[in-house]
Formats: C-alpha cells, sequence, structure tokens
C-alpha cells in the first residue's frame, strides 16, 4: 500500500505549522486581541526553551524519573489470539505517573511556566485527565492551580475531581452550556482574558490558538519518538499500523507526529458516540466541516449559522466538538484516516482488554483498542499493530458499571 | 465614507462625543431587540451595536453571554437578526454595527456577510476575535464595500502594535478599558485615561473606550479624553428584565438610563 507522502514541492509532512501557526490551511489565531501578547510571549519562550539544552535536559530528567519514561511497548498476546490476526502491541501511556499521557505535556509547560515567570496556572479538563496531571506539575513547581471542568464532567469524573483538590487545586465547576470540555475550555479562556499577564494557560490538547498545537504536539511526541526506537530495537523495523483516539487529538498528535514521514499507516479513532446524527455523536473529521472554534480553524461540529452543535460521547475526554488542526491537516493531506468508533464498541473494547490482559483502559483508549481490534482480525498475523493506551480506566470504573447496566443488560 | 464616518464627522463639527450602547439581538426575542433599537435611538444613541449571539463566546462577561444563551434558546438565527436590523434602520439615522463571532462570519462565508449587513442595514462590524494578524482578507472585503472594520486595541497591547491596528481599523477603535471579559466594574484601570489619550495623538480614527463603563461617573471621567464611550452589560442587565416585567416599562428604563449617560456624555 503506497502512503501519501511529501512531493518535490511540497514539504514533507513534519515541516509544519508555519510561523502563522498554520498546518497547510488549518489553525491559526482566533482569539481576542487581549490574548495575542500572552500567545507571541509563549512564542519566543517555548523557541528560546527548545534551543536551550538545560531546558530539555531537566524535561527529559522528569520524563525518566517523575513520569516513567519511557513507557513500556507492550505486546496483547492473549487479545492478538482472540481477534486472530496481526499482533495487537500496546504502548503504555496508562502507566505514566497520573495514568495517562497528559503529564508529558503538563511538565513540559510547567516548564515553560516558570520560565515566564508567572506563578498561577490555569487548565480545562473533560475526563479530569489533563486536570489531574496540571495539578500535579503545579504541586510539584509550586504553582497556584485552577481547574475548570464542566458539571457533567465532574459528575461522571468524580475519582479525578476528588484527586485535584488534594493535589491542591482549586475545580471550578462550569455551568453553561452542555456543561463538557467546550464549556470548560471557553471558561479557561475568559479566566485567561483577566488574568494573562501573571497566569500561564495550560492547554491540555493540540487545540486552541496558535502556538498551542505545536507545543502541545511537541510535548506529547516523546509518545510517538520512543515507539519509533522501541519497534526498531525489538522488530528492526517500524509498525505496520498505529491506532490512536482523537478528541481534541493530543495524544495521537504525539503519537503519530515522529512518524509522520514513514511508511507507517496512521489511524485516528473519533467518538462514534450513539449514531450518526447530529449531537449523538462527537465526531467532527467524520461528520463535520472546517470552522472557527476556541481560536484555530480546523474541522468542528457546527451548524449553518456558524454556532457550535452539542456532541456526545460516553467518554469525556473526547466528548468536544473540534479537533486540533494537524489532524484536519492530516485527513485532508490523506495522510491519516479517520475513523470512528460507536460508544458501545468501546465498552466492549474495554471488556475485553481487562479481561484478555487484566489491563484497565480509559474509555477514551478504549475506542483506539476497539478499532484495533477489527483491524487486526482483518489482516494476517505477520503485520504488528501499535495502539496508543494514553491511560488508565480506574477513573471509568464507576461510570462503566452505571453504563453496562444502561447499555447492556 | 461610510455612515459610521459621517455620524463622527457630525459630531466632532459639534464638540460632542458618541454614545453607543450594545444590546444582544433576539434577547429574549427579535420585537425586543427591534423597540430597542428604535429606544436607544430616540435617547441619544449616536451608534448602536448589535451584538449577533454566538455559542462560544470568549471575550463576553457573564451577562452578555447569560444574554446569548437566551437568545440562542429562542432559536434566534443571522438571518432573522438581519430582517430585523433592515426594519429598524429604515426608520432611523443611527448607524447600526454588528459585534459578531468570526467563527459566524467565516460560515456565513465573508464576501456573502458584508453583502448582506450592508444590504439590511449595518454600516460595520467589530469582529471580536479576529485579531489583526487573521484579519486581511475580511478587511479587504469589507474595504470595497465601504463596511467599516473596527479593531480593537486593549490594555496589552504594545504600543508599536496599536499604532499597526489603528491604521488597520475603520469606522473607530475600539479601545479595550480592561484586560478582561465585558461587564460591570466599580472601578476602571488608572492608566486608561494616559494610555487613551495618547492613542489619540497617533491616529486621525476617532477612538472610543468600552468594557466595564456602567456608571455616569466612568462616562464623565472617560468623556474628555475618547471620542465616544461603549456601554454593554449595563445595557443588557437592564433589558433582560424584559423577560418578567412588561416591555414598556422595560424600555422606558432602558431609555432614561442611555438618556442619563447621554446627558453625562456633555
Amino acid at each position: 500500500m503506497t502512503r501519501p507522502t511529501s512531493s518535490a514541492t511540497s514539504p514533507p509532512f513534519s515541516q509544519v505549522p508555519n510561523a502563522q501557526g498554520r498546518f497547510g490551511d488549518f489553525g491559526g489565531r482566533f482569539v481576542p486581541e487581549t490574548l495575542t501578547q500572552a500567545l507571541e510571549q509563549l512564542v519566543e519562550q517555548y523557541a528560546a526553551a527548545r534551543q536551550d539544552p538545560q531546558f530539555q535536559a531537566e524535561l527529559d530528567e522528569l520524563l525518566r524519573d517523575y513520569v516513567g519514561r519511557p513507557s513500556p511497548l507492550y505486546f496483547a498476546s492473549r487479545l492478538t489470539e482472540q481477534c486472530g490476526g496481526a499482533e495487537i502491541w500496546l504502548k503504555r501511556e496508562d502507566l505514566n505517573h497520573t495514568g495517562a499521557h497528559k503529564i508529558n505535556n503538563t511538565l513540559g509547560q510547567a516548564l515553560l511556566t516558570r520560565r515566564m515567570g508567572k506563578q498561577r496556572v490555569i487548565a480545562e479538563t473533560g475526563a479530569g485527565q489533563h486536570g489531574v496531571a496540571t495539578a500535579t506539575a503545579c504541586a510539584k513547581f509550586g504553582f497556584e492551580c485552577v481547574v475548570y471542568m464542566g458539571e457533567e464532567d465532574i459528575r461522571r469524573q468524580a475519582p479525578n475531581v476528588s484527586s485535584m483538590r488534594l493535589l491542591g487545586a482549586e475545580v471550578r465547576p462550569v455551568t453553561s452550556g452542555s456543561r463538557t470540555l467546550r464549556d470548560a475550555t471557553n471558561e479557561a479562556l475568559r479566566d485567561w482574558m483577566a488574568s494573562v499577564g501573571h497566569t500561564h494557560y495550560i492547554l491540555g490538547s493540540v487545540v486552541g490558538p496558535h502556538p498551542f498545537p505545536q507545543i502541545v504536539r511537541d510535548f506529547q511526541s516523546v509518545i510517538g519518538s520512543e515507539t519509533r526506537a522501541q519497534t526498531l530495537a525489538r522488530w528492526g523495523r517500524l509498525p505496520d499500523l498505529v491506532v490512536a483516539c482523537v478528541g481534541g487529538g493530543s495524544n495521537a498528535a504525539g503519537m503519530f507526529y515522529p512518524l509522520i514521514d514513514d511508511d507507517v499507516e496512521l489511524i485516528g479513532v473519533e467518538a462514534g458516540g450513539a449514531g450518526s446524527e447530529p449531537g449523538q455523536h462527537a465526531a467532527p473529521l467524520n461528520f463535520g466541516r472546517p470552522g472557527v472554534l476556541h481560536g484555530s480553524y480546523s474541522y468542528v461540529m457546527q451548524d449553518d449559522d456558524g454556532q457550535t452543535c452539542d456532541v456526545h460521547s460516553i467518554s469525556a475526554g473526547l466528548d468536544y466538538p473540534g479537533i486540533g488542526p494537524e489532524h484536519s491537516y492530516w485527513k485532508d493531506s490523506g495522510r491519516v484516516q479517520y475513523l470512528q468508533c460507536p460508544d458501545i464498541d468501546a465498552l466492549r473494547a474495554f471488556d475485553a482488554l481487562v479481561r484478555c490482559e487484566g489491563i484497565l483502559p480509559a474509555l477514551e483508549s478504549s475506542h483506539a483498542v476497539a478499532k484495533a481490534m477489527t483491524l487486526a482480525a482483518q489482516r494476517p498475523p505477520e503485520e504488528k499493530i501499535v495502539v496508543c493506551l494514553s491511560g488508565r480506566g480506574d477513573k471509568d470504573s464507576l461510570e462503566i458499571s452505571r453504563l453496562r447496566e444502561k447499555m447492556m443488560p | 465614507m461610510s455612515s459610521i464616518d459621517e455620524t463622527f464627522q457630525q459630531l466632532r463639527a459639534a464638540g460632542r462625543k458618541a454614545f453607543i450602547p450594545f444590546i444582544t439581538a433576539g434577547d429574549p426575542d427579535l420585537a425586543m431587540t427591534a423597540a430597542l433599537i428604535a429606544t436607544l435611538a430616540k435617547n441619544g444613541a449616536s451608534l448602536i451595536e448589535i451584538g449577533v449571539p454566538y455559542s462560544d463566546p470568549v471575550a463576553d462577561g457573564p451577562i452578555i453571554q447569560a444574554s446569548y444563551t437566551r437568545a440562542l434558546n429562542s432559536g434566534v438565527k443571522l438571518s432573522a437578526i438581519l430582517n430585523t436590523t433592515r426594519a429598524a434602520a429604515a426608520k432611523i439615522k443611527t448607524p447600526l454595527i454588528s459585534m459578531i463571532s468570526y467563527a459566524i462570519v467565516l460560515r456565513h462565508g465573508l464576501e456573502k456577510y458584508v453583502a448582506d449587513a450592508q444590504e439590511s442595514g449595518l454600516s460595520g462590524a467589530i469582529v471580536p476575535d479576529l485579531p489583526l494578524e487573521e484579519s486581511a482578507a475580511l478587511a479587504d472585503i469589507c474595504q470595497k464595500a465601504d463596511f467599516s472594520l473596527i479593531q480593537l486595541v486593549t490594555p496589552t497591547t504594545p504600543r508599536e502594535r496599536a499604532v499597526k491596528i489603528a491604521e488597520n481599523s475603520t469606522g473607530f477603535l475600539y479601545y479595550v478599558s480592561i484586560a478582561g471579559i465585558t461587564g460591570e466594574r466599580a472601578a476602571l484601570p488608572e492608566r486608561l485615561l494616559e494610555e487613551v489619550s495618547w492613542l489619540r495623538e497617533q491616529t486621525p480614527l476617532p477612538v472610543c473606550i468600552g468594557f466595564g463603563i456602567s456608571q455616569s461617573e466612568h462616562v464623565r471621567l472617560l468623556a474628555p479624553v475618547a471620542d465616544g464611550l461603549i456601554v454593554g452589560s449595563a445595557i443588557v442587565r437592564r433589558a433582560a428584565e424584559a423577560q418578567n416585567r412588561p416591555r414598556e416599562e422595560v424600555l422606558r428604563e432602558v431609555g432614561a438610563f442611555t438618556a442619563e449617560l447621554v446627558s453625562a456624555l456633555g
């Protein structure tokens, strides 16, 4: 199979964004003027940090000794056997400190926060994984931390809420709109409008205005870089296929980006929810169209009047109407294929992984597992699939019992 | 020359300042919006800002946000808003300006939005989530149509950049008084007067101040340094009373409040 590659006339897929934060047509910076200066400062500080060997050395040390990296690449032999096809390997981001990939980004951005001389941090969170990872980094660095979280998510991700509070963060419930991740992001941006002088906004996904999509991707790229090194060392070659779930898209971006110029098939899995009608899913790359939301131009679920649509997913971390601009770029260029996985399949995949491997995946990651299981069954045993197991499912256990009664009576 | 330019020219010739109230289209319905436009014009508004409700307004405080939510819940659409402004504009001389998210403008189509808005009695637009760097395409279309694209300068804008923004703004320049979201404030920042005075020396455009202005004292304090003042939340909060009180009463109050601020403007 031949995949789209960069031609002589177009730069490699890895050479984005440009100075305006554009990934092809996507991205940019659509925010009030009040935030422009802070974003410019972030661009400068980030560029300087990247040139600074000490910054990278400190981050590497934190990732090794504090997060526990590199995360293992694990062969799911019983799951592979059950699917009866290609080998399924798991990139174990669930084993990171705080239980998900989110910590890779929050530590990087905490170092940037310190570099900018700011003492207060705000964040948005859906599943609470990014909230916990931000609260953790703030505890470690001694920053004041405020996390915005939708009321609906506070209900369904209660264990993470209590962790954030234990870590010293203030969790501010968001009661506007759909009371989920999108509304939490609005509130965080509003806070930042008034606090931008002394506060850094640690955005948790590859969304938002430039330079956030780039910064978050880069900090998460440790996932794909390790996967690359681990597969080469272990098999002497790269995987045939890599699968990751996509909400805003940070674990997928971090997994895909270091492989984007290689001959590896990449598949992102959106939340297919309960159906293909508007409001039943959270799959803008499958069902949406390009528009502006939360500061960038990207695929979005929006009505004909430009209003953001309500979306649905059983997974709070995927329950978002937008998507990172780089994913839109990869979709339109054909480099990455974006599929969707219904709620019920994610729940079944959760069960399968727990029973076959004794691993409790996050509901978010279960979407990727589900799609990988289907694809593995269709492919020959000599092919190797790597799934980004972006987080652990402990936070979901109560919600899953509730959902199981409702959906699998 | 757009009707906004003409309005400021007349104001300047008369030695007066602009009073620019903001209302949300469709809160609680478009009949009230039409009535409010007439009331504001009658009581001395120089220009009227019509807020097009948006589902995710990040620059707006709780009062305008709630107002947008009420309007959207009532099912108001852009086409209906434009029908309302068209009818209202025909009856008054006061120019109408839309405050609209780029998300909506882009979905509608840039050229189509400018053409439709102009055909519907609007003289310009403020697009609060479209900073200078992203505004070239829309600015170009607006320029050709003589439709004002009002840009914003804030307390976090460095001076050099403020000058660049002023050069690219048409109609007037919107100076945001505080780093933050819209909403009523008891006190305004100390450096405000100094910054606005400086900015007015850099540009021939009228400079109008908005965000946080809600009382006659604010108006009296700021009027000497600005060409006009914008009042949003304080008007929207009063207009929102229409949900549970007789409309005539609410319109009378909004009218009286407008007249009070206009007279404080001197």
